[in-house]
């Protein structure tokens, strides 16, 4: 069992010491203070996360009340876990499109954010900041249109009026886009 | 009013007495290490550990997850694998856990009380008067007091190692059984580095008996002929000190030689299979042995009971001069509470050193903890029983 430590090193009593005082100074400076512990103390302090965290889904709304969301789906296709489903239908008597059933499987869902990249209309964001999702039953676990849409941005997220910036393109501002007739 | 015993009464009574006490204080400190070792080992890996139940609101800094613990133990199913021995697996427990608490029963907490007559002195405890006892009555403190008093302990603690073995071949199972063979084979190897680096303790102090054995650690020695030291065992056995301390851990089954239990390695060694009241036993009893460790190492290397530089007879005539004349009696009481209070220090130093290492090394493969016991720990106690024989010869002899 030979190492390239040399004897003093192998006789490991000194080196036990040195890391006694290693294990001791940790030890003083947690106990006066000195460094804080490393640990949040869970559900009691909760760690701050980045803003771009994707957490529970949202849906956002016009300015006049109803959901952005033209049913295109755009989200459902490029979910990669197949947990959106929706029903589209036309609501008298301007609109042409609009979800009449938005359900999110969350026990299916991974995450990923393609469905608020693939959204033309920023109607879908998963800057809730909501990361901690329990249910007693599967069906629990079911998201549906209405508690999407009262779903509300983290402290300093995008502010609602403005578009996600992954999509200058598709952009329309708030009022274009509605139905000229 | 007049009682008179004679000197065994007396001794039957007193061992009566203090075997319940004795064993409340043992299955009090081991709750208390559980909590050493969590919060401890918490504070010196720079997390909080276990402070989430609370009595009435107050967390008390984590004790009550001890009463948690208990309450876990005692309710936890206790069942028993289908391959296994029924009788042995039941047995094993207890075959772990009662010679670490025998053991205990020759160590000293405080020198020997000498007493003629028996007043007490504190005055409430017998009010009407006082013992008459038959001369030169000398009350041990250690439950028990033999001549071989630390090969007893040796004797016993080995008894250990069978309830290890019986535990992990009656449960039926591969990795129990595993884990028993490699922790029988460790402690038996560490037996024998234990008694050599105890041996040259017994040439210097010429005595197997712990009490004796810490009274004589009671004079001083002059070291380089100008500083004056205690006679303890470790400033006249560095070495051996050494390898006791070392053997000591590997007895206990404790890092860094905790391969028996080690959970990547071995599930949990030969408690995998128990649950419940069962494996609190082993628990315990891991807990009893380091207790009985530490106290041991502190007696015959550390000065035991010993306050440094004050021996017992220094110690009265200290209290006699400092109390009036008809508190006298409470001389004897006073250096006796200093002394269990120095024991406690030092065994709980020792206490919190297992604790220490457990945090800071990890943990020894297999062939290195052999290849330590045997090719390097053995010969070099060999070679302090020589060294310090011949050294003994010069300074006798000459």
């Amino acid at each position: 069992m030979k190492n390239n430590n040399g004897w003093k090193v192998n006789i490991y009593l000194w080196e036990l010491v040195k890391g006694l005082g290693v294990t001791i100074r940790h030890m003083i400076n947690n106990l006066t203070g000195r460094t804080k512990r490393a640990t949040i103390r869970y559900p009691d302090e909760k760690r701050e996360i980045p803003l771009r965290t994707r957490g529970l889904h949202r849906l956002l709304k016009r300015p006049d009340g109803g959901a952005r969301c033209v049913a295109c789906m755009m989200c459902a296709t490029a979910c990669p876990a197949e947990c959106i489903y929706i029903e589209a239908n036309e609501v008298e008597p301007h609109i042409e499109k609009a979800p009449m059933r938005f359900d999110i499987d969350l026990l299916r869902c991974v995450f990923c954010g393609y469905c608020a990249e693939a959204c033309p209309c920023d109607a879908i964001r998963m800057d809730t900041g909501v990361y901690s999702l329990t249910g007693y039953d599967r069906k629990d676990m079911v998201i549906t249109m209405d508690k999407l849409l009262q779903g509300k941005g983290m402290e300093g997220s995008r502010p609602d009026d403005l578009p996600p910036k992954t999509l200058p393109g598709v952009f329309r501002a708030p009022g274009a886009g509605e139905h000229k007739h | 009013m007049e009682l008179s015993l004679s000197n065994l009464q007396i001794e039957i009574l007193l061992t009566l007495v203090k075997i319940p006490i004795v064993l409340g204080v043992i299955f009090t400190i081991v709750p208390i290490m559980v909590w050493l070792e969590r919060r401890g080992s918490a504070a010196m890996q720079d997390r909080v550990g276990p402070v989430q139940a609370h009595v009435f609101g107050f967390t008390l800094w984590g004790f009550p997850h001890l009463v948690a613990d208990a309450i876990k133990f005692f309710t936890k199913e206790s069942f028993l694998p289908s391959r296994a021995n029924r009788f042995y697996f039941t047995l094993a427990p207890a075959m772990v856990l009662a010679p670490s608490m025998l053991a205990f029963a020759v160590i000293p907490w405080a020198d020997d009380i000498r007493l003629d007559t028996w007043d007490t002195g504190l005055g409430y405890v017998w009010s009407a008067g006082k013992v008459v006892l038959e001369e030169g009555l000398v009350i041990h403190n250690s439950i028990a007091r033999l001549e071989a008093g630390v090969i007893y302990i040796f004797a016993i603690s080995s008894l250990s190692v069978l309830g290890v073995i019986l535990a992990g071949w009656a449960s039926g199972s591969k990795y129990p059984l595993l884990g028993a063979v490699r922790t029988s084979s460790q402690m038996l190897s560490y037996e024998l580095v234990l008694g050599l680096a105890a041996l040259p303790i017994f040439l210097i102090y010429a005595s197997l008996e712990p009490n004796q054995i810490a009274q004589r650690q009671g004079e001083i020695i002059w070291f380089l002929w100008i500083i004056p030291l205690p006679k303890w065992g470790f400033i006249l056995q560095p070495v051996g000190c050494i390898l006791f301390i070392i053997a000591a851990f590997a007895e206990c089954n404790r890092s860094p030689f905790d391969l028996p239990e080690g959970e990547a390695e071995l599930v949990a060694g030969y408690h995998t299979e128990y649950s419940g009241m069962k494996f609190a036993m082993f628990m315990t009893a891991e807990f009893v042995a380091m207790i009985t460790m530490s106290a041991l190492i502190s007696t015959l290397f550390f000065g035991g009971w010993q306050v440094p530089y004050c021996n017992t007879q220094c110690l009265q005539t200290f209290f006699v001069k400092i109390l009036p004349a008809d508190m006298w009696q409470l001389s004897i009481h006073l250096t006796a509470g200093l002394q269990v209070g120095m024991f406690c220090l030092k065994t709980a130093f020792f206490l919190w050193l297992y604790v220490w290492v457990r945090w800071t090394v990890p943990r020894f493969r297999y062939d290195q903890l052999m290849h330590l016991g045997w090719k390097v720990l053995l010969p070099i106690g060999m070679a302090n029983v020589v060294v310090t024989a011949i050294v003994m010869a010069i300074v006798y002899f000459r």
